[in-house]
C-alpha cells in the first residue's frame, strides 16, 4: 500500500530554511576560499609576483615597412629614405613629463610646435604606445642625448628612415610629401598599419599611392628590461616593404619646363598622346618638400601659405584659367561635327561684331578685321568674330554637351592625384544654380573666344589638345608609369586606360583642324610663326591670350597691355603637339599674366617640345 | 495596481517617495543598488581592462541599459504567471538548443549562436533560468522533499539540456545550468542519503566523462593541476592572471596602470580574466570589495528566496541566487587560479551581452518574487 503523503507547509518552510543556510554556508567558506587565495596571492607573496611582472619581458611590438622608394620614368630617384633619429617618450613611465621635456629642451632642439604636436597626439595615444617628440635629430643631438639617457626612463632615442627628397622643389607639386599623422587622418587609417609609423603621404604621389607605397607591418618579439627597453630580439616576422613607384615624368624635361616658365607664375603640363602618359607636370612658383619633414615650423608654414604667388597651389591642376583662343579649335570641332558651318565658306570679319538688340559691339583682337575668311584661316589667325558666329550657331546646348562629354573639360580629367578641379563649361542651369541669373546671349558670343564664365585647367587643356592630335582617340592621364616589386625586383608597367573617342561626324574635320593648328606656326600669318623658325619637327599650336576677370570688368580691351599694372595683364595661353603627323608629345602652357599668348606662352612650349623630341637616343640624365 | 498592493506595507503612510517608487516599480531596494553599483564599477575596470577603449565601454553600457529595463520588465510579471508558463519556456530553450546544434554560427571553434536578423543569442542562455524554473514547477504541487520516483523527470529535465550545452561545446555553460538545477533540487530538500549516492555516482561516471571529454577540455584540467606543464601556451592565461593579481599588492597599482593588463601581457582581460584586471590595479582591497558586493547580492537573493510564500518562488530564487554564487565562484577561483579555466565571465563586468540579459533577468525574476508576496492573513 502506497504510503500517503501529505503536505506539511511548515515542516516543508523549516527544511528549505535549512537547506538555504547549508548553501548559504558552503557558500560563504568558498568566497572566503578566494578571499584567502587572493591574500595569498597579493599579500604573502605580493614581492614574488611584483618581481614577475617585472621579469615580463617578452613582447611583440610591430616593425614599420620601408616606405617605396619613387622614381621617374629613367629611374631618376625623387623619394628615398634616409636614416634618421626621432626621440620617443612613453609618457607612462615618465614620472614628469613637463619637467622631463623641459630638461630634454636642455640638450635638443625642442620647438614650441614639437611640444604643442606631442600633446595633441597624446590625446589619441593607447597606453604605453611611444609618443614621437622630436623628429629628424641631428648626430650631435644623439650623442648628447646618449650620454644623459640614464635620466630619463621613458625617453628613447628610435632609428627610423624620414622622407627625403633628392629634387626638391622640381618635383614638389607632383610627388608631393608625408608629414605626420593627425588626429583626423588617423581615423581613417588601419590603426594596426599605422601603430609604429609616425608619417603618412599628404598629398601628390605620396598622398594618392599611400597604400602601395606604405607597405604592410610585421612583428618582433622582444626582450625588453624592467624600464621597457629592448634588449635581444627574440623572433621577427620581416614586414612587406612599401612597393617602389616608376612615373612617368621624366625630370629632364621637367626642369626643362620650369626653366622655359622662368619668372612666370603659371604651368606647363605635358602628355604623350599615345597612352595619356603625363611627362612633366610643373607648377611655379614651387616650395621645397624637404620642410614638410618632420614637421614644418608654423613661421615657415605661414611664410608658404601667405605669399600673394601661393608657391603651395598646384597650378597645373587646381587652377582655373579662361583657355581664350586655344578653345577655338575645340569648337571648330563641335561646329563640324554638328555640321553648323561650311568649312570653306568665307565669313566677313569686319573687325566687330554684332548682336541684334545690343547697340555694343563685340571687337575682334584685329582692328578692321580678317576680311572674308574660312574656319582653317580662322583658326590660324585666330579670328574672334568668326568663333562669335560659330557659338552663336552652336548654341550653349550643344558646346556644353560637347565640350564635356566629349573632351572632357568640366570634370576632373581623373589623373592619379588628389585635389584637381573641376573647371567650368557654363550652361543656363549651372549659371542659374550658382549665379542665380538668366543666361544671356552675351555669355554665349564671348565663350565662342574661350572668355566669359568658361574656365578650363592646364591639366585639362593637355589632355584635350592631346586628343586632337590623336584624332579623338583618348586616354586618362596619369602619372604611374610603372610599380617595382621592392621584394622580387619585379617592375610591372601599368595598363594605359583608354576612354570612348571623341564623336565627329565630319570624315575631314580632324585633317582640318590640324592642319590649321600646324599653319598657326608654319605659315606667316600664323600667330605663332615666330616659334616655328629653325625647328626640326612640325608643330600644331594655337595661342590664347585671355583676359584676366578684374580686367574684363574695367575696360573692355582699349588699354595697351604695357600700360596695365602687371597683375591685371593678360593670361598666356599655347596649346600644342608634335610632330604632327606622328604626335610624341602635347603641351599646355598658361604663363599668369604673361601678356601675349603668342609671345609668352609658345615660346615656352617650344622650349619643353626641344626638351623631349630633340634629345638624343641614350643621352646622360642631367639633374641639378 | 490595486490598493491591495498597498495594503499590505502598514506603515504605508510614512513612506518616502524613493520607496513609494520602488514599491510601485516592484523592486528591492537593497538589490537593486547593490547591483546598480557594481554595474558602474565594472564599467571603470572594463575601462582599464581594455586600453581604454571608450567604444567598448560605450557598448557595455548600452547593453547594461537594455538589460536593466529586461530586469524592470521580469520584475512587472507575476511569479504565477512565470510558474504558468515555466513548461512553455524549456520547450522553447530545447527546441531552440536543438535548433543551435543543427544550424547555428560556429563562433570560435563551438557552436553556441543562433542568428535573427541582425541580433545572435545563445539559447544556451535561457536555460540558465528555464531549468530550474522547469524543477520549480514540477516540484510545486508535490509534497517535499521529493521521492525516489520523482528523481527520474527531475534527472531528465536537468541532464538534457546540460548534455546538449555540453556537446556544443560550452563547458562553463553547462556547469551553471546544471548548478542552477541541482540547487534547486538541493533546496527542496533531497535526502541526504541520495546525495551521498549521486556523489559517488559521480566518482564512478567522472574516468568514463574524461573519456569523452573534448582534447582541449581535457589540457585545462590538466594544465590547472600544473600550470608549467605549457607556461606560454595554455598554461600562460594562469600564471599571466596570477601575477597580475599578485604583483597588485594590497592597494593595486592604480586604475589605468596595471603594466599586466595595459602592456597585453594578460589575454582575455576584458572578458573572462577582468577580474586579475581588478586585483592588478586596485589590489587586495578592491577585490575584496566586489567579492562583498557579490556577497551581499547573493545574501540579500537568499533572504528573498526565504520570504517567498510558495514552493515555485522559493525553489527558483533559491537556485537562481546559487547560480549567480556560482558565476561568481568559477570565475574568480579560476583567475585566481584555485579551479580550472573554464568559460565562465564575471557576472555585470566582463564584457559581453548574452550572459547579462540573462542575469538581469534573473535579478528580475528576483524582484517579482520580492513584490509579488500577498499579505498573510494572520
Amino acid at each position: 500500500m502506497a504510503r500517503i503523503r501529505i503536505r506539511n507547509e511548515w515542516l516543508e518552510l523549516h527544511q528549505f530554511t535549512t537547506r538555504i543556510i547549508i548553501v548559504a554556508v558552503i557558500g560563504l567558506l568558498l568566497l572566503l576560499a578566494v578571499a584567502t587565495r587572493l591574500f595569498y596571492l597579493q599579500i604573502i607573496n605580493h614581492s614574488h609576483y611584483v618581481t614577475l611582472a617585472e621579469g615580463n619581458r617578452l613582447r611583440t611590438e610591430p616593425v614599420t615597412p620601408p616606405r617605396g622608394l619613387i622614381y621617374d620614368r629613367n629611374g631618376v630617384l625623387l623619394a628615398e629614405n634616409q636614416p634618421s633619429y626621432e626621440l620617443d617618450i612613453v609618457p607612462e613611465q615618465v614620472p614628469d613629463l613637463q619637467a622631463t621635456i623641459a630638461a630634454l629642451s636642455k640638450i635638443v632642439d625642442i620647438r614650441p610646435q614639437d611640444v604643442k604636436q606631442f600633446y595633441d597626439l597624446l590625446k589619441t595615444k593607447k597606453p604605453f604606445q611611444p609618443l614621437p617628440l622630436r623628429t629628424t635629430l641631428s648626430d650631435t643631438e644623439v650623442a648628447r642625448f646618449a650620454v644623459d639617457r640614464q635620466d630619463f626612463p621613458g625617453v628613447d632615442i628610435r632609428a627610423t628612415l624620414a622622407r627625403y627628397y633628392p629634387l626638391g622643389q622640381i618635383t614638389a607639386h607632383v610627388v608631393g610629401y608625408t608629414g605626420i599623422i593627425s588626429p583626423g587622418e588617423l581615423a581613417n587609417l588601419d590603426p594596426a598599419e599605422y601603430t609604429n609609423t609616425s608619417q603618412v603621404g599628404k598629398i601628390g604621389i605620396e598622398g594618392s599611392y599611400e597604400s602601395l607605397l606604405h607597405g604592410s607591418m610585421g612583428t618582433r618579439q622582444v626582450e625588453t628590461d624592467a624600464q621597457g627597453r629592448v634588449v635581444r630580439v627574440v623572433s621577427y616576422t620581416p614586414p612587406v616593404p612599401g612597393s617602389n613607384l616608376y612615373l612617368s615624368i621624366d625630370v629632364r624635361l621637367q626642369v626643362a619646363a620650369e626653366k622655359a616658365l622662368a619668372d612666370y607664375n603659371g604651368a606647363v603640363v605635358a602628355i604623350n598622346p599615345r597612352n595619356g602618359e603625363v611627362l612633366a607636370l610643373v607648377s611655379t612658383p614651387t616650395f621645397d618638400p624637404n620642410q614638410f619633414i618632420g614637421g614644418i615650423s608654423p613661421n615657415d608654414f605661414a611664410k608658404l601659405n601667405t605669399s600673394p604667388s601661393q608657391p603651395l597651389f598646384n597650378r597645373a591642376l587646381r587652377g582655373q584659367y579662361p583657355p581664350g583662343s586655344t578653345i577655338k579649335p575645340f569648337l571648330a570641332l563641335a561646329a563640324l561635327n554638328y555640321g553648323v558651318v561650311n568649312p570653306f565658306k568665307d565669313l566677313l570679319c569686319p573687325g566687330y561684331f554684332y548682336l541684334p538688340s545690343n547697340p555694343n559691339p563685340y571687337r575682334d583682337w584685329k582692328r578692321g578685321g580678317h576680311g572674308e575668311i574660312d574656319l582653317p584661316n580662322a583658326i590660324t589667325q585666330s579670328c574672334d568674330v568668326y568663333f562669335y558666329t560659330v557659338a552663336l550657331k552652336l548654341g550653349i546646348d550643344r558646346i556644353h554637351e560637347y565640350l564635356t562629354t566629349q573632351l572632357g573639360f568640366g570634370e576632373p580629367t581623373g589623373i592619379d592625384l588628389m585635389g584637381e578641379r573641376d573647371g567650368v563649361v557654363p550652361s543656363p542651369e549651372w549659371k542659374r544654380k550658382i549665379l542665380h541669373a538668366p543666361w544671356y546671349l552675351g555669355d554665349l558670343v564671348i565663350v565662342g573666344i574661350g572668355q566669359g564664365y568658361l574656365l578650363v585647367t592646364p591639366l585639362q587643356l593637355a589632355d584635350g589638345v592631346a586628343a586632337i592630335s590623336m584624332h579623338g582617340e583618348r586616354f586618362v592621364p596619369h602619372l604611374l608609369h610603372a610599380i617595382g616589386n621592392p621584394l622580387s625586383g619585379v617592375i610591372s608597367d601599368t595598363t594605359p586606360r583608354t576612354l570612348p573617342a571623341v564623336q565627329e561626324s565630319d570624315p575631314n574635320a580632324w585633317k582640318i583642324v590640324v592642319q590649321a593648328m600646324k599653319n598657326v606656326v608654319a605659315t606667316w600669318q600664323g600667330t605663332a610663326h615666330s616659334i616655328g623658325v629653325g625647328a626640326q619637327y612640325s608643330i600644331a599650336g594655337k595661342t590664347g591670350t585671355a583676359q584676366v576677370y578684374r580686367k574684363r570688368l574695367g575696360i573692355f580691351g582699349e588699354q595697351d597691355e604695357s600700360d596695365i599694372p602687371w597683375q591685371l595683364r593678360d593670361n598666356a595661353v599655347f596649346i600644342a603637339f608634335a610632330p604632327v603627323d606622328n604626335p610624341r608629345i602635347a603641351v599646355a602652357v598658361v604663363a599668369e599674366h604673361g601678356g601675349g599668348g603668342a609671345s609668352t606662352a609658345a615660346p615656352i612650349a617650344r622650349k619643353v617640345m626641344d626638351a623631349y623630341l630633340l634629345r638624343q637616343a641614350g643621352g646622360k640624365v642631367a639633374v641639378p | 495596481m490595486t490598493f491591495s498592493d498597498f495594503a499590505f506595507s502598514p506603515a504605508h503612510g510614512d513612506l518616502t517617495f524613493g520607496e513609494r517608487l520602488l514599491h510601485r516599480l516592484n523592486l528591492d531596494g537593497p538589490l537593486l543598488l547593490a547591483v546598480v553599483i557594481l554595474a558602474f564599477m565594472g564599467l571603470a575596470i572594463l575601462y582599464g581592462a581594455s586600453n581604454e577603449d571608450a567604444g567598448m565601454i560605450y557598448r557595455q553600457a548600452i547593453r547594461l541599459g537594455l538589460s536593466f529595463v529586461v530586469l524592470l520588465a521580469v520584475a512587472q510579471i507575476s511569479p504565477q504567471f512565470l510558474r504558468l508558463w515555466s513548461p512553455w519556456l524549456f520547450a522553447l530553450g530545447l527546441i531552440l538548443l536543438l535548433f543551435t546544434l543543427h544550424s547555428g554560427h560556429i563562433g570560435r571553434g563551438a557552436q553556441r549562436w543562433l542568428g535573427f536578423g541582425f541580433v545572435r543569442f545563445q539559447p544556451s542562455e535561457i536555460m540558465k533560468i528555464a531549468v530550474p524554473m522547469m524543477v520549480a514547477w514540477y516540484l510545486h504541487e508535490k509534497p517535499l522533499p521529493p521521492n525516489w520516483k520523482q528523481l527520474l523527470p527531475l534527472a531528465t529535465m536537468i541532464f538534457i539540456p546540460v548534455l546538449l550545452v555540453a556537446i556544443e561545446p560550452d563547458l562553463g555553460t553547462a556547469l551553471l545550468i546544471l548548478s542552477a538545477g541541482a540547487f534547486s533540487v538541493f533546496l527542496a530538500g533531497l535526502r541526504w542519503r541520495v546525495i551521498l549516492l549521486l556523489v559517488v555516482a559521480l566518482a564512478i561516471v567522472t574516468p568514463i566523462l574524461w573519456h569523452f571529454m573534448h582534447a582541449y577540455q581535457r589540457e585545462r584540467v590538466l594544465i590547472f593541476l600544473n600550470p608549467q606543464r605549457d607556461p606560454l601556451g595554455a598554461g600562460y592565461h594562469i600564471i599571466q592572471s596570477q601575477i597580475a593579481i599578485g604583483s597588485g599588492g594590497m592597494f593595486g597599482k592604480g586604475w589605468l596602470h596595471g603594466s599586466q593588463s595595459q602592456l597585453d601581457f594578460l589575454p582575455e582581460s576584458s572578458t573572462d580574466f577582468i577580474y586579475a584586471v581588478l586585483g592588478e590595479q586596485f589590489g587586495f582591497i578592491g577585490a575584496l570589495v566586489v567579492l562583498a558586493l557579490y556577497g551581499f547580492i547573493i545574501a540579500r537573493s537568499l533572504i528573498i528566496a526565504l520570504r517567498a510564500q510558495d514552493t515555485y518562488s522559493r525553489l527558483l530564487g533559491g537556485a537562481l541566487s546559487m547560480a549567480l554564487f556560482t558565476y561568481v565562484f568559477i570565475n574568480s577561483g579560476m583567475v585566481s587560479g584555485i579551479l580550472p579555466v573554464v568559460g565562465v565571465p564575471l557576472p555585470l563586468v566582463s564584457y559581453g551581452g548574452s550572459s547579462l540579459v540573462t542575469l538581469m533577468a534573473g535579478f528580475g525574476v528576483l524582484m517579482s518574487i520580492h513584490s509579488h508576496r500577498k499579505l498573510l492573513a494572520t
